[in-house]
């Protein structure tokens, strides 16, 4: 197989270091909808002036560059064993130049190896595909908003949330609103529907690599994502949690096939800071999206 | 609204006069604590009748670092120049609520003026800033690079081989490092105020 760390490493720094266009596009949005001189523009200008400086000099735009979840594409024949090799050797080089901070733990020893690598970090999902070419889909998911995640097993008699669309929007909006700014509003809401305790998890996160303009294939989904971002910004909390217009950039939702006795709604949480970033590999030709 | 400018050591008088939504600039040494910094100081700190010999020196260096001093919870990307000079590459700071069962009898013992993180703290925390003159100041979430080109020196650093890098205490030197109070020494909390607006308004919706 090809020599493809450096495409990893250059993926990696990418990511931690350089804000999507369409995240940067909507903060921007955000700051001309708050009002002028409120914390919540002088916040939102904080936020954007870091974008640029992390930028121009290539460093972490959060100190927190999360745990990197990669989702590999790849067409027949491809070894994954070196796949996987190869992106942890990126990991830990990537680590060494400080674009990413050694954030794995050993959750009973307390020992930090300094490297991001353990048997279970980096995460991997691999996915053959019938294409010709490599793909794979970063994302670095901070720790601050994977703690404000939440999931509720509906019927919820509090929220008097049912197993119906209604249902999943009054979770949604307790979520946002139990959030309040700990998880560095504005923020991204990746929702999934059904699913087992874990799939469901990992459905709603997987929300977080649509693009933020996307339409939602079902029209139902797609006016509940309208609905639910418009609502959520009613609450007042703001980028931060200083109060604001902003609270949420958007909402993206997604299904999955449930059992009769479960019906799972999970809303985690993306801090402003979306970290994600995309390496095509062709014909011997990389390039990072 | 002015911006109040702080420097190391800072007076219970000085801190007593900042109400919540005050802008402050702040100057001089401050010392990074995060959640295994929090767990070490109750263990090894507080909870025994001695402090065992070899923390000694920790102890020591924290209590002078931390009379009318300030803490700030953050875990940064560090590099280090070829001369062996730490830097701060990166470095917002943290989600705090996590030190809230500790944060108070860390504010009392040491005499900690100002506690700088993100997202707020709960009510025991809000007690011992009003009953020990001290205010909770909130800096940008995630604004990592911004903020460590107001760090202009790293002075030490402890516990870095026990607790890893994110989580040692690092001693820095910051010049007009930007944060707002959102916990004041009056007993008022902007968080505690947020969180009960967005619940009414919730209420509205559901």
């Amino acid at each position: 197989m090809d020599h493809l760390v450096p495409h990893f490493i250059e993926l990696i720094r990418r990511a931690a270091t350089d804000l999507p266009a369409d995240i940067e596009a909507a903060l921007r949005r955000a700051r001309a909808e708050e009002e002028e001189g409120s914390a919540a523009q002088t916040t939102l200008d904080s936020i954007l002036e870091n974008v640029r400086l992390s930028r121009e000099r290539s460093t972490p735009i959060c100190q927190d560059t999360g745990t990197p979840i990669f989702y590999v594409y790849y067409p027949t024949g491809w070894s994954t064993l070196e796949l996987k090799r190869q992106i942890r050797e990126a990991v830990a080089e990537a680590t060494a130049r400080s674009y990413l901070r050694p954030n794995s733990v050993d959750p009973l020893t307390g020992k930090n190896p300094g490297t991001n690598l353990g048997d279970d970090f980096p995460y991997f999902h691999f996915e053959e595909w019938e294409e010709d070419y490599l793909k794979v889909d970063l994302m670095l998911k901070g720790g601050g908003c994977e703690n404000v995640g939440a999931q509720y097993s509906l019927p919820d008699g509090r929220l008097d949330a049912n197993r119906d669309l209604e249902g999943v929007r009054r979770a949604v909006l307790d979520a946002v609103q139990q959030a309040q700014g700990m998880g560095c509003a504005p923020a991204v809401i990746g929702v999934a529907v059904g699913g087992d305790r874990a799939s469901s998890y990992i459905k709603s996160k997987e929300q977080f690599y649509r693009p933020l303009d996307d339409t939602n294939p079902d029209p139902k989904l797609a006016e509940l994502e309208a609905r639910l971002t418009r609502e959520a910004n009613t609450l007042g909390i703001g980028p931060m949690g200083f109060g604001g217009k902003t609270t949420v950039l958007t909402v993206k939702i997604d299904t999955l096939e449930r059992l009769p006795a479960s019906y799972f709604v999970t809303a985690s949480y993306m801090c402003w800071a979306d970290r994600r970033r995309t390496l095509i590999y062709r014909d011997g030709k990389a390039t990072i999206e | 609204m002015a911006t109040v400018e702080l420097h190391t050591p800072i007076t219970e008088e000085a801190i007593r006069a900042l109400h919540v939504g005050d802008q402050v600039r702040l100057y001089g040494t401050i010392v990074t604590a995060r959640d295994a910094a929090h767990k070490y100081m109750k263990d090894t700190f507080f909870r025994g009748p001695a402090i065992p010999e070899g923390e000694q020196a920790v102890y020591d260096r924290l209590r002078a670092l931390w009379r009318d001093g300030v803490m700030y919870h953050c875990g940064p990307v560090v590099s280090r120049d070829t001369d062996g000079r730490w830097r701060f590459v990166s470095a917002g700071p943290t989600t705090s609520i996590r030190e809230e069962p500790y944060e108070a009898d860390v504010i009392a013992h040491f005499g900690l003026r100002a506690v700088i993180g993100k997202g707020g703290m709960g009510p025991k925390t809000l007690s011992a800033c009003q009953q020990h003159g001290a205010v909770y100041l909130h800096a940008i979430g995630g604004a990592a690079t911004l903020i460590a080109s107001y760090v202009k020196e790293v002075l030490d650093v402890f516990k870095k081989d026990e607790l890893g890098v994110p989580e040692a205490f690092w001693v820095i030197r910051v010049e007009g490092f930007p944060v707002v109070v959102t916990m004041d020494a009056h007993g008022v909390s902007l968080h505690e105020q947020m969180y009960e607006a967005s619940r009414q308004r919730l209420a509205a919706l559901l």
